[in-house]
């Protein structure tokens, strides 16, 4: 694996590097450590750093484009009869050859042309990967040069060292943006090329959804087919169902937690409430299914319903559960940033506990709450292993609890599991349900981080 | 009415049989609220009781299974009839006719083609590859004859463990009365033995319950969670000390705050989402692979372990750093020095937490196509793979009675991950609590 | 300390509060003459922390009662058990003997709702719910019950919000939150409050620490016009408030109660070394 072997010998090398310096630096010093402006370690990063990061970069940089460079040559030494098929069929022979230099299985008979390309391929890899090697090791000789050179008694190693720390630092720190550029422009970009084949308002306003008609790949997507309002109905459906089990729950529980319950209740419940918050989604999914869903549809049945097997019940209930923890750790702790002060008003004027409680901390404490409820709802609307698994594939447009429906997240996972032809309307159909997704959820989470921040801030 | 409050203090109102009455209206409300407050909890944990019962129910039967314990003739006929003791003739031999042929040693009585094959079902598909493999490994095996145990086909150790009910109509269930009889006599003639159930930890996924195994999710398990500790620790940990430590007040580190607060509430799907179109598509990572999984729940937990870490950071009291200035260390030996030990548990606490919430992730997983069939364990970052909490995911949907409980029992694995490492969480916690 | 029983109001049958003012004429007479509040030997444990020492002390009738000390000696701890505030307090534990009109405050037949209800407090940090102006003063009389319509609830509002002197100042925006008004304005609100469910006794907790010097005026003032129809206990570490607002003035030091006497009295002829030492300034 030339990654990992590239890696480790760069690393070799830079610890010699830091050897190197830290020795060439107190050697600089004639036995007078103190005559340095930084300590002979920062040397050693110094010129470690100098041996390192040049070949890095260049390794990054090269390994960012080699691939596609290569990609691109060997597309053009196909053969006529290849280089006329659309792009996706040459995307598909692609692949092919991928699989064939790495010695994979290939999805057709090996054709001399395809073998050839594979050869073609290896060889060009096999060349890319040894002037990689060649450059870093001058890179990184370069960088050597340079840094032992410089080491005297006054270089502020320290200082530079220091400056590369800082700025890794904060491209560190600027992951999150870039995984939110990344997010919304795959999200964007994919969408864009959907809504080309879907008209927007086809697609938010339609009241049919049945992505699997337009599979062929020439047939252009039926209307209707696309209209995404059964699934955001679906979806709103089972969240509300979960938010009907959570709030409550979860409300009264952080209120019993933080009003009522002496410390040592508090101590042992509270944990064992956080596990809930622990489980992972697929076995609330597995839960829901196996065992929530049958029990719904046998209770339906004996009161004479008609229950479906994939009820929006037994999902939301679930998920309610699972939300459970979420609304009650968020309100516990609004609850608690609720001054004594106005307790002890109510007190003072003759007011029980529940009253105080009810008409004056939750009053106060409101705007925390709702924000804290809009962030469980954030929660609820992308869950996904739980309605995968326990509600249906069926997009029914109804608001009926026992009847089965699809969600926004179950169609996302269904449609983008197995194979994928990125040229399809249901493919990219779902990355309009994730953009739609996106957008709501982010709404949601601005609005509730506000509200709960100005809460805070209130009565900090 | 010009002074309805009066000049005079009214203890009068207060022992009023008005207000008494009141009063005890009021404070009946009080217990119904309170009540309220006990029910809700009660609800609760009686849901996470219900749920994990529910699950152990179902689940740890699966830790035993039922084997054959057979008399098998190595016969020298069936397995290498020149005697040339060529590897390529020894494992294409068909060893499934072996175990047959002892089983049907112990009722010759069954005769007819139709109730011999019934009879031979109860061989499980893996007993040809579990002979095979024992005679590759000993060759010398051949043309002897050996108590061996080979699988049980699934159905039967279901009806073995009580999970299909033989109570039942011939017609509703998967199993005939007459092989119900047939697996007693095993039993009876001391033929079927209970053990523990290696394979459910030594076998990569199966078509058959029986011999399914998690090896393959938990090695892929292992892999993603590598990539993604290996690239969350040091970015998540760089990103906290520069917001908590270095970062000016200014519009980027502002925008940074908000978008890690947003990104710790984006759905994970969504994350998927992006795994797929930036790392496969665009960057042509390959599919089903642990290092795209990492990197996705790398990129995922993230804002928990920076927003833990930064809480971690903010509790270490100023006077540390002013001291550190004070004697002239750098900002960054500062931190580097004295504010990041004294804050590491509460940051690896935050990392554990994050890493036990990977460990559970399934969904945006399932974008990149680690829902795989995969029967090796993965040897690379590179290669295709499955994790534990897809694999529960696959076992859930096959219909077969013998993947629930397999299903359960992978759960109770999963669970057993999680509760150690947020028992390691606590246990930092705890040691390392320091009140300044 | 006068016999005091209080053998109902047979007359009272609905939520009028004249029948109670009738009623209160009554007693009136048997009451008027002794203390109203009567406290022997209290002792407060925090936990294991014992935190008032065993407390005599007698507050009378419509008069004001002065608590002061430095700060951390006991007598704010003092002020909430005389309306068993400290009972909201999980590990607080209280001994010893208050009465109230005679009756044992913390007898089993004594409810604290009730006995808030009659002695009524005002705090350190003026504590307005986070509710509207008219809210804020009707949430008493609304969860006691003292209002049997919209028109006497209205009544009560105005009749407390002018007798805490507000009203010119707030009668035309009383649908505003309470939380709007300046930090005067907001204690004044607060004594409205505690006014508008008719206490018999009103306890302030240092009202004015977080005042300035034009507020603090205004609620001394104040203090002083209650002060004929109430019973007030007042804590405070200003001592020339405790001179201009207190007829009576006990001092506080170290969880005991060291001297208490006229305020004229304590403040020009101190018996005691540390109250002299306390009023001139030499610790505090």
């Amino acid at each position: 694996m030339p990654v990992t072997l590239f890696l480790a010998v760069l690393a070799a090398l830079s610890f010699a590097g830091f050897q190197l310096g830290r020795s060439r630096a107190v050697a600089s010093a004639g036995g007078r450590l103190s005559s340095l402006h930084s300590v002979p370690t920062y040397h050693g990063f110094y010129v470690a750093m100098w041996v390192g990061l040049p070949a890095l970069i260049l390794f990054a940089v090269w390994g960012g484009l080699e691939g596609s460079i290569v990609n691109a040559m060997v597309r053009a030494s196909l053969p006529a009869s290849m280089t006329a098929l659309s792009p996706q069929e040459i995307n598909l022979i692609m692949v092919d050859v991928h699989n064939l230099a790495y010695g994979n299985i290939s999805s057709r008979v090996a054709d001399p042309a395809l073998l050839a390309a594979a050869e073609h391929y290896k060889h060009l890899r096999s060349i890319g990967d040894g002037a990689l090697a060649v450059l870093m090791l001058a890179a990184a000789g370069m960088g050597l040069q340079y840094a032992r050179q410089r080491i005297q008694p006054g270089l502020r190693a320290r200082n530079q060292v220091e400056k590369v720390v800082t700025v890794f630092l904060i491209l560190c720190s600027l992951v999150a943006i870039l995984t939110t550029v990344g997010i919304v422009l795959s999200l964007l970009f994919e969408a864009i090329r959907f809504f080309n084949k879907v008209p927007p308002l086809d697609f938010l306003f339609g009241l049919q959804w049945s992505p699997q008609t337009a599979i062929r790949a020439d047939q252009v997507a039926s209307d209707g087919a696309f209209g995404a309002v059964p699934l955001f109905t679906g979806t709103l459906l089972i969240a509300t169902i979960a938010m009907a089990v959570a709030v409550p729950l979860g409300l009264m529980s952080a209120i019993y937690m933080s009003e009522y319950a002496p410390p040592r209740v508090r101590g042992t419940v509270k944990p064992i409430l956080e596990i809930l918050a622990g489980i992972p989604t697929v076995v609330y999914g597995f839960f829901a299914a196996l065992t929530m869903a049958p029990f719904v549809r046998d209770v339906g049945q004996s009161l004479g319903l008609s229950v479906s097997s994939e009820s929006a019940l037994a999902a939301g209930v679930v998920m309610g559960v699972m939300i459970i923890p979420f609304v009650s750790s968020l309100s516990d702790d609004i609850i608690n940033a609720v001054p004594q002060s106005l307790r002890d008003g109510s007190y003072g004027l003759g007011a029980t506990r529940s009253e105080t409680i009810r008409q004056v901390v939750l009053p106060a404490a409101l705007p925390g709450i709702v924000g804290g409820i809009l962030l469980a709802v954030s929660r609820a609307i992308g869950e996904t292993m739980i309605v995968v698994m326990a509600a249906g594939l069926a997009a029914n447009l109804s608001g009926n609890p026992l009847d089965a429906v699809s969600t926004v997240t179950v169609q996302i996972a269904t449609l983008l599991v197995g194979d994928q032809e990125f040229d399809s309307a249901k493919t990219l159909s779902a990355f309009g349900l994730g953009l739609v997704l996106f957008t709501v959820t982010l709404c949601l989470n601005i609005i509730a981080l506000r509200v709960v921040r100005k809460y805070r801030e209130q009565y900090d | 009415m010009t002074d309805i409050i009066s000049d005079t203090p009214k203890a009068a109102i207060y022992q009023s049989d008005d207000f008494a009455a009141r009063l005890r209206k009021r404070y009946a409300a009080e217990r119904r609220f309170k009540m309220y407050g006990v029910v809700a909890i009660g609800v609760a944990l009686g849901m996470l009781a219900i749920l994990l019962t529910s699950i152990v129910g179902q689940g740890y039967t699966a830790f035993a299974q039922h084997d054959l314990a057979l008399e098998v003739f190595f016969d020298p006929a069936e397995i290498d009839p020149q005697g040339s003791r060529d590897p390529a003739v020894i494992s294409n031999a068909n060893y499934g006719a072996l175990a047959r042929t002892a089983l049907q040693a112990v009722f010759p009585e069954v005769e007819q083609r139709t109730d011999r094959r019934r009879l031979t079902s109860m061989i499980s598909n893996g007993a040809a590859f579990e002979l095979r493999q024992m005679v590759i490994d000993d060759p010398s095996l051949i043309g002897t004859r050996k108590q061996v145990r080979i699988p049980l086909a699934s159905d039967y150790d279901q009806v073995l463990k009580g999970n299909i009910d033989r109570t039942l109509p011939e017609t509703s269930r998967k199993v005939t009365d007459q092989q119900i009889a047939w697996v007693d006599k095993l039993v009876a003639n001391g033929q079927i033995v209970n053990g523990f159930n290696w394979r459910l930890f030594a076998n990569g996924d199966s078509r058959d319950p029986e011999l399914a195994g998690l090896k393959a999710g938990l090695v892929g398990s292992l892999l993603t969670l590598m990539v993604t500790l290996g690239l969350a620790i040091p970015i998540g940990i760089s990103a906290a000390v520069y917001l908590e430590e270095f970062a000016p007040k200014n519009k980027l580190t502002d925008l940074i705050e908000v978008n890690i607060n947003n990104l710790a509430a984006v759905p994970s799907i969504v994350f998927g989402l992006l795994g797929l179109a930036v790392f496969l598509n665009a960057f042509n990572m390959p599919r089903s692979a642990p290092v795209v999984g990492g990197i996705v729940l790398a990129l995922m937990t993230l804002p928990t372990i920076i927003i833990a870490g930064r809480a971690a950071l903010k509790a270490v009291p100023p006077s540390i750093r002013e001291a550190a200035l004070g004697v002239g260390a750098s900002p960054l030996q500062v931190v580097t020095h004295h504010v990041l030990p004294l804050a590491m548990p509460g940051i690896l606490t935050g990392v554990i937490i994050g890493m036990a919430h990977a460990l559970g992730e399934t969904a945006p997983l399932l974008m990149i196509g680690m829902i795989a069939f995969i029967v090796d364990t993965p040897g690379g970052f590179g290669d295709a793979s499955t994790v534990l909490p897809v694999q529960i995911f696959m076992w859930a949907d096959s219909p077969e009675r013998g993947f629930v409980e397999r299903t359960s029992a992978a759960i109770m694995v999963l669970l057993a991950f999680l509760i150690g490492m947020n028992a390691i969480a606590v246990f930092l916690r705890k040691q390392f609590e320091r009140r300044w | 300390m006068t016999a005091h029983t209080h053998t109902g109001t047979p007359t009272r049958s609905t939520g009028s509060l004249a029948a109670g003012i009738e009623a209160r004429a009554a007693t009136g007479a048997l009451a008027g003459a002794g203390n109203k509040m009567d406290a022997k030997g209290v002792k407060v444990f925090y936990g294991a922390k014992q935190a008032l020492k065993g407390i005599d002390l007698e507050i009378p009738d419509r008069q004001v009662t002065a608590l002061i000390g430095p700060s951390g000696c006991g007598k704010s701890t003092f002020l909430r058990c005389l309306n068993r505030m400290n009972d909201t307090i999980g590990i607080a534990r209280v001994e010893g003997l208050i009465t109230l009109d005679g009756q044992d405050i913390y007898d089993r037949e004594i409810d604290p709702v009730q006995l808030r209800a009659r002695v009524g407090m005002v705090f350190q940090k003026p504590n307005p719910f986070p509710k509207s102006i008219y809210d804020n003063i009707a949430y008493g009389p609304r969860i006691h019950g003292l209002a049997s319509g919209r028109d006497e609830m209205d009544e009560i509002v105005a009749k407390s919000l002018q007798r805490a002197g507000l009203w010119n100042e707030v009668k035309d925006r009383l649908k505003e939150p309470g939380t709007g008004l300046s930090g005067g304005q907001q204690q004044r609100l607060c004594i409205a409050r505690a006014v508008a469910v008719s206490p018999e006794v009103i306890l302030m907790d240092e009202p004015c620490s977080a005042l300035d010097p034009i507020a603090t005026a205004h609620v001394e003032e104040l203090i002083d016009e209650l002060r004929e129809n109430y019973t007030i206990v007042i804590v405070t570490h200003n001592m020339q408030q405790a001179a201009r607002v207190s007829q009576r003035t006990a001092f506080f030091h170290l969880g005991d109660m060291v001297e208490v006497g006229d305020t004229e009295d304590i403040f020009t002829n101190p018996r005691d070394e540390r109250t002299q030492g306390y009023i001139t300034g030499r610790y505090g």
